[in-house]
């Protein structure tokens, strides 16, 4: 007899539909499955058949075959074990076929009949939910994230047992539909804020107008005066998440099987700070099945790159089109992978290799060695970060003092002012913030009076910038004059945003 | 035949020091003489060591094309200054170790006074501004700068006699068609128009660790005075300045404070006897020099500036800090502060190092 079951299958980021199809027929005894399977889907060959041994079905010997449709994509992941097992049972007839029409079934058995959480869920759901199925059967552990999704309805699914007698009493089933978790909008809780940083001020103030404007930003500065401590909180004083973004974090988070057991959105911002030593692969994404790198976990978030000059330049050279496109393309022959990849870049590198520059008495690094170290950096990369900004060395007073400082959530409603701003600037333009202006934006947005005018242009040719550090400056004295709530940029914004203009060629090279 | 032609074989040959050139040149009376006699008699007279003496013979037969080469020097832009020539400079006459003869590119300092700048190449942003402004006042009072061409304080003192419209010479470590290091390239370039740069190493000869402590007793040779800028403790400047005092200069060092590394050389110095020099003014002194005007080393003149840009002025020092510390102690906010900064800064009042380091410029 033939049966056919309703189950979800992962395609990058992006889920689909995957029927599974089991016929029971006359024959020499067997199990065959096909439909492009990877590995661990044709190891649900035994998961299934000693789970339903232990779950108490004892089923006669007979020719089983299954096909995974759509049979020209390869399946992967353990999420097919249930739809597999309920497909064989409604074969032998155990289950009522007509049950399983508009429902869909996904998770992994245990030998014991137990259904395990899988990664994915909610990119799975969301598809299906798309195709119009409104029923679904989840594992338990995943509960919470499938009712993100509104108009489903959601069963846990516990155990083999549990979930065929629920299809044979579809009333008694219990059902969660997925609207209550959107209504608590709670606001996301980080475990740090800028409460805790003394002193840096300059640093306070620069990071305030990076993330106003998501604008790239690069620290510098000696050992242990705070880079890491102040990076870290960048995703504090960024505005709340939309439901949009939290699905688009979410998305990834599951499939990267890193969404904590029991939460349902990720709601704060994430902040990825991968170590030097990482692959190109992991940073930006990939594998023989692509899966997300760094860049992808860190959207909508930060992704923080510490010790600058000892990332590979290979793998920096990576991030060039990723910082531009906000998202990755991976191709494989099998076809490419798209990933979101829409993350702020921060990133902290010591002034020279010992550290201390420039105070003389501590650091004696010849210029040679500054300049080694320091063209170990892209410099197409460097192109791409908007503020840089020099880290003070920490005085005792100001480590072991208690201030009253600003905290966090102050800053973030400044920061949300000006996003607003730009957000109604920018109208139907494609474009969110100032950091994505394009030379043509600048022209339009950031036009200067002629008083304005006139002093670029003086500083332009005293301080002998290049065009691309005058664009960066405008478009930094564009996210001030926000923060400001001028409509107007006028000469004191400029002059800030000079104040954090580039490390260039005479920076780099410098005495 | 020349005899220059033949100086040039000795002293492109390699394995020759000057001192061993001088002493061929004394025995012979000539520097042809050792091309000419017999390996016997070249043995009886000791003037080679037994090694030089293996390399020699071996050499000699080979030194026709040096001969080639020596014609192609001027065509290349290069002087070349034995010590028998009149343009020789007369105080490196005076040494016991002088060059035989020098590769020059530019013109060679007539009679003015001469100051040789030296210090760390790794040097602190206030010390090289000192040895720019020392250079310059110099320079402009007519005093010839010497110095090495190295990074840091060496090059700020070619920079400063350039700028006061001087001469400047540098001696390198290297060729003189070498430029070493290559950041300093258009001081090199300038440097010929106003002034030259000399080595006693043949064209394209390479830098090599060795050339440099070697080229130093030319640089103090040169001068009549050795102005030590910013030194550590046994460092290539002190080098520098211990053989100035073997040859009779006058040693000048900068005082620091003495919890600064940098100036530590220095104040060992003045410790042990050199003069202090507090302001350009006391080596023209010493020099003899007449200059026009009592030079006082001290901050720019801020009448001009505007009440909020004297105050953030007054909060900053020589030594360059961090604005965090400036927008502490001038308690504005740190926009305006930055503000007022660049102003300084475009105004010329005001230096920044690195990322948000600033100083007061003198």
């Amino acid at each position: 007899m033939f049966s056919k079951v309703n189950s979800g299958g992962l395609r990058g980021i992006e889920g689909y539909l995957v029927q599974v199809e089991a016929d029971v027929s006359r024959g020499l005894p067997g199990f065959h499955m096909v439909g492009y399977l990877a590995g661990e889907v044709k190891e649900a060959e035994d998961r299934v058949r000693t789970a339903l041994r232990n779950a108490g079905f004892a089923l006669p010997a007979m020719k089983v075959t299954l096909n995974l449709s759509p049979a020209d994509i390869r399946k992967e992941g353990t999420g097919f074990d249930l739809p597999i097992a309920i497909a064989v049972l409604a074969s032998y007839g155990v289950v009522r076929r007509q049950s399983l029409t508009g429902i869909a079934l996904i998770g992994e058995l245990g030998l014991d009949g137990t259904v395990k959480p899988v990664r994915g869920i909610l990119s799975m759901v969301l598809a299906l939910e798309e195709l119009g199925i409104r029923r679904c059967f989840l594992p338990a552990g995943n509960l919470e994230e499938g009712l993100v999704v509104q108009n489903m309805e959601i069963c846990a699914a516990h155990n083999l047992q549990q979930v065929v007698g629920c299809l044979a009493a579809p009333g008694s089933v219990q059902v969660e539909t997925g609207t209550k978790s959107q209504e608590t909008e709670e606001i996301p809780v980080y475990s740090v804020d800028f409460k805790e940083i003394n002193g840096q001020l300059l640093m306070r103030r620069a990071t305030e107008i990076a993330v106003a404007g998501q604008h790239n930003i690069l620290y510098m500065g000696p050992p242990g005066s705070g880079k890491s401590m102040v990076a870290q909180r960048v995703p504090t004083i960024m505005p709340s998440m939309t439901f949009q973004e939290q699905l688009e974090v979410t998305k990834v988070h599951s499939i990267c099987g890193m969404l904590p057991p029991g939460r349902a959105l990720v709601r704060s911002r994430p902040f990825r700070a991968p170590h030097h030593s990482i692959s190109s692969v992991a940073l930006v994404g990939g594998g023989r099945i692509p899966t997300p790198g760094e860049i992808s976990m860190a959207t909508r978030g930060v992704l923080f790159l510490d010790e600058l000059p000892e990332f590979p330049k290979s793998t920096l050279e990576l991030l060039r089109q990723p910082l531009e496109e906000h998202r990755i393309v991976i191709s494989r022959a099998q076809g490419s992978y798209e990933f979101p990849a829409h993350f702020m870049i921060v990133v902290a590198l010591n002034c020279c290799p010992c550290g201390y520059f420039p105070d003389r008495n501590r650091c004696s690094c010849t210029q040679v060695q500054v300049q080694k170290y320091l063209n170990r950096i892209s410099g197409p990369l460097l192109d791409r970060l908007d503020i840089c900004v020099e880290a003070a060395p920490v005085t005792y007073g100001e480590m072991r003092e208690c201030a009253d400082n600003e905290p966090s959530a102050v800053i973030r409603k400044r920061v949300e002012e000006a996003r607003r701003i730009q957000r109604e600037r920018f109208a139907d333009t494609g474009i969110f913030s100032n950091s994505e202006m394009s030379i043509r934006d600048i022209r339009i947005y950031c036009r200067l009076e002629e008083e304005e005018e006139r002093f670029l242009k003086q500083t332009y040719q005293k301080m002998q910038m290049s065009a691309r550090g005058c664009n960066k400056i405008l478009k930094v004295a564009r996210t001030i004059a926000d923060l400001d709530g001028a409509e107007r940029i006028r000469c004191s914004h400029l002059s800030e945003a000079l104040g954090y203009r580039e490390l260039n060629g005479k920076y780099w090279g410098r005495r | 035949m020349d005899e220059k032609q033949y100086l040039y074989c000795l002293m492109r040959a390699g394995f020759l020091g000057a001192v061993a050139i001088r002493k061929i040149y004394e025995y012979f009376q000539s520097f042809s003489g050792i091309f000419n006699i017999e390996e016997r008699e070249l043995k009886e007279s000791r003037l080679l060591k037994e090694r030089q003496l293996r390399l020699f013979l071996e050499w000699k037969s080979r030194y026709q094309s040096c001969l080639e080469e020596y014609k192609r020097l001027s065509a290349r832009g290069i002087l070349f200054v034995s010590m028998l020539d009149e343009a020789y400079p007369s105080r490196l006459l005076g040494i016991y170790d002088h060059p035989a003869a020098l590769f020059v590119k530019g013109t060679l300092p007539e009679d003015a006074p001469m100051v040789a700048i030296v210090g760390a190449r790794g040097c602190s942003a206030y010390g090289e501004q000192l040895a720019e402004e020392y250079a310059r006042v110099l320079a402009s009072e007519g005093v010839g700068i010497v110095s090495g061409l190295a990074l840091g304080i060496d090059g700020a003192a070619h920079r400063g006699a350039l700028r006061g419209g001087g001469k400047t010479y540098g001696v390198l470590g290297c060729g003189v068609n070498v430029c070493y290091p290559s950041a300093n390239y258009q001081l090199y370039e300038s440097m010929m128009e106003q002034g030259a740069v000399i080595s006693e190493f043949p064209p394209d000869v390479q830098p090599k660790a060795n050339h440099f402590p070697m080229r130093n007793r030319i640089i103090s040779g040169m001068a009549d005075v050795v102005l030590v800028v910013e030194a550590r403790e046994r460092s290539g400047s002190l080098i520098t300045a211990e053989l100035g005092l073997e040859q009779g200069r006058e040693i000048f060092a900068l005082p620091g404070r003495v919890t600064d590394h940098l100036s530590r050389g220095c104040n060992l110095l003045i410790q042990q006897g050199a003069h202090m020099a507090i302001s350009p003014n006391d080596i023209l002194e010493y020099l003899g020099v007449k200059y026009q005007k009592k030079l006082i080393l001290s901050e720019k003149n801020i009448k001009r500036l505007a009440k909020k840009e004297k105050m953030v002025y007054s909060c900053l020092d020589f030594i360059p800090k961090h604005m965090d510390e400036i927008v502490k102690e001038s308690g504005l906010g740190v926009s305006e502060c930055m503000t007022v900064l660049l102003e300084l800064e475009l105004g010329g009042y005001v230096y920044r190092t690195a990322g948000q380091y600033y100083g007061k410029r003198m």
